[in-house]
């Protein structure tokens, strides 16, 4: 049957790899091509590279970081960070991306997810959605990496993006981002519950019990986590020995 | 998925000697030696591609005259018919598209995602493509839609989402998978390093 996926995901800047708390407060974690290479060493599913790049300037770093990793790594790769257009998707694509995630700029312009989709296939069209728990139940949409809030509510939101063509939904709980402390299993629940599509789960794993949590009592068909590879706490691979010692079907 | 950049990538990992072009044009598919046919997105918009560009005529002489691997849309559209868009196939093989039935369920009651995404199992037959691949390796999928032969003898493999369903098919100089090989790490690898060695009776 249908493995549950294990992705690593590498916040870039500068062409370095990078991990805040809650969005701020960045810490160094090495060269992301070194650290794909050894992600897919260790058995990793996908990757997901987020370009959190602030300036403009420094926007083709994240392409050359791509080609040279598409050269070495076959697995699926998707990047995200800054995609405001059509062209954008398509230069991801032609860099060596399988897939692109979308976040600030569905909710600005959701018609470029309709559009990218069109054009490309939902296969490689990811919705990314930054959310924060605003009332029991209830969780908010932010945007611009969690700065701006945008009244709407997650689940809903969800739904929309996979009607206009989102393959699959990378959903990140702001509370838990950084924290350690496990995914927001409620917001995972109601929002893998709320679609067809897949979801992956992110924000908050801090050791491997959130991993079979997030699959087991969120209904995650994917998890993304970030610190607890990055700075060597574990391995991709113990990782996935772990959850399938827990009856979660994994590709070991 | 489908990306020709990663197809391209991948075989010239696997062929650093061999002359490797991503093309459309209807004249080089005609000089190759071996074609690859990956197709992405949706079927209809790959059939209609596909003769826009004029590359129907070469692409069904490939498909029986010359060693040739269809990926994903690439082996759905050798079918008769598609369910995506109610559209013909190139009937290259006999049988039909349809899509995985929505409210899947797995055996312990949850609900299984359309597409099916991520890493399955492939259960395979005996071909000179699977040559030192393990039965029931892991390759990546991504697809909403497979393929229903009507003949057995075409099914090369089989996964299984919660049925099992023909994710590999072969005939003569043919073969076409489901899967994504140029995604599925050294599984994926092996199978196009297969198919360059290949020499079909």
């Amino acid at each position: 049957m249908l493995a549950k996926r294990i992705i690593p995901c590498l916040d870039v800047t500068a062409g370095r790899v990078v991990k805040g708390v809650s969005f701020v407060e960045l810490r160094d974690a090495g060269d992301p091509v070194e650290i794909a290479r050894r992600y897919d060493e260790q058995g990793a599913d996908e990757l997901t590279f987020l370009d959190i790049t602030a300036s403009s300037d420094d926007r083709g770093i994240i392409f050359r970081i791509i080609e040279q990793v598409a050269e070495q790594v076959f697995i699926p790769l998707t990047v995200g960070g800054g995609v405001r257009q059509v062209e954008d998707v398509r230069n991801l694509l032609n860099a060596g991306a399988d897939k692109v995630s979308i976040n600030t700029s569905a909710v600005l312009n959701p018609q470029l997810v309709a559009d990218a989709a069109g054009r490309y296939g939902s296969q490689c069209i990811v919705v990314a959605i930054d959310a924060k728990q605003a009332g029991p139940g209830r969780w908010e949409v932010f945007t611009h990496g969690g700065r701006r809030a945008t009244g709407m509510d997650a689940v809903e939101w969800a739904q929309k993006m996979q009607t206009l063509g989102a393959g699959e939904i990378l959903l990140t709980s702001m509370d838990r981002d950084g924290q350690k402390t496990g995914f927001d299993l409620a917001l995972t629940r109601a929002v893998t519950d709320a679609l067809e599509i897949p979801v992956i789960a992110s924000g908050g794993v801090g050791n491997l019990q959130h991993l079979v949590d997030g699959v087991k009592l969120g209904g995650a068909d994917a998890v993304l986590a970030a610190s607890i590879f990055h700075y060597g706490e574990y391995t991709v691979r113990q990782a996935k020995q772990y959850m399938a010692q827990q009856g979660i079907e994994v590709r070991l | 998925m489908g990306n020709l950049r990663s197809v391209h990538q991948a075989l010239r990992t696997v062929a650093p000697d061999a002359s490797i072009t991503v093309t459309g044009d209807p004249q080089q598919v005609a000089q190759a030696t071996r074609v690859v046919f990956p197709g992405q997105g949706a079927m209809p918009d790959c059939m209609r591609e596909l003769d826009a560009r004029g590359l129907r005529s070469a692409v069904l002489e490939a498909a029986h005259n010359k060693p040739f691997l269809g990926i994903c849309i690439g082996l759905q559209m050798l079918f008769e018919h598609s369910a995506e868009g109610d559209i013909p196939g190139l009937g290259v093989l006999p049988g039909k598209v349809v899509r995985f039935a929505s409210n899947l369920r797995d055996a312990q009651g949850h609900k299984l995602k359309v597409p099916h995404m991520g890493w399955n199992e492939v259960h395979h037959a005996v071909h000179p493509l699977w040559q030192d691949i393990p039965q029931d390796a892991r390759f990546y999928f991504v697809h909403s839609y497979y393929v229903q032969p009507q003949d057995e003898q075409l099914v090369q493999a089989t996964s299984c989402y919660p049925l099992p369903f023909v994710c590999a098919v072969a005939r003569d100089n043919l073969f076409a998978v489901q899967f994504h090989p140029e995604k599925s790490q050294s599984a994926g690898l092996a199978l196009l390093r297969n198919f360059v060695n290949w020499k079909p009776d």
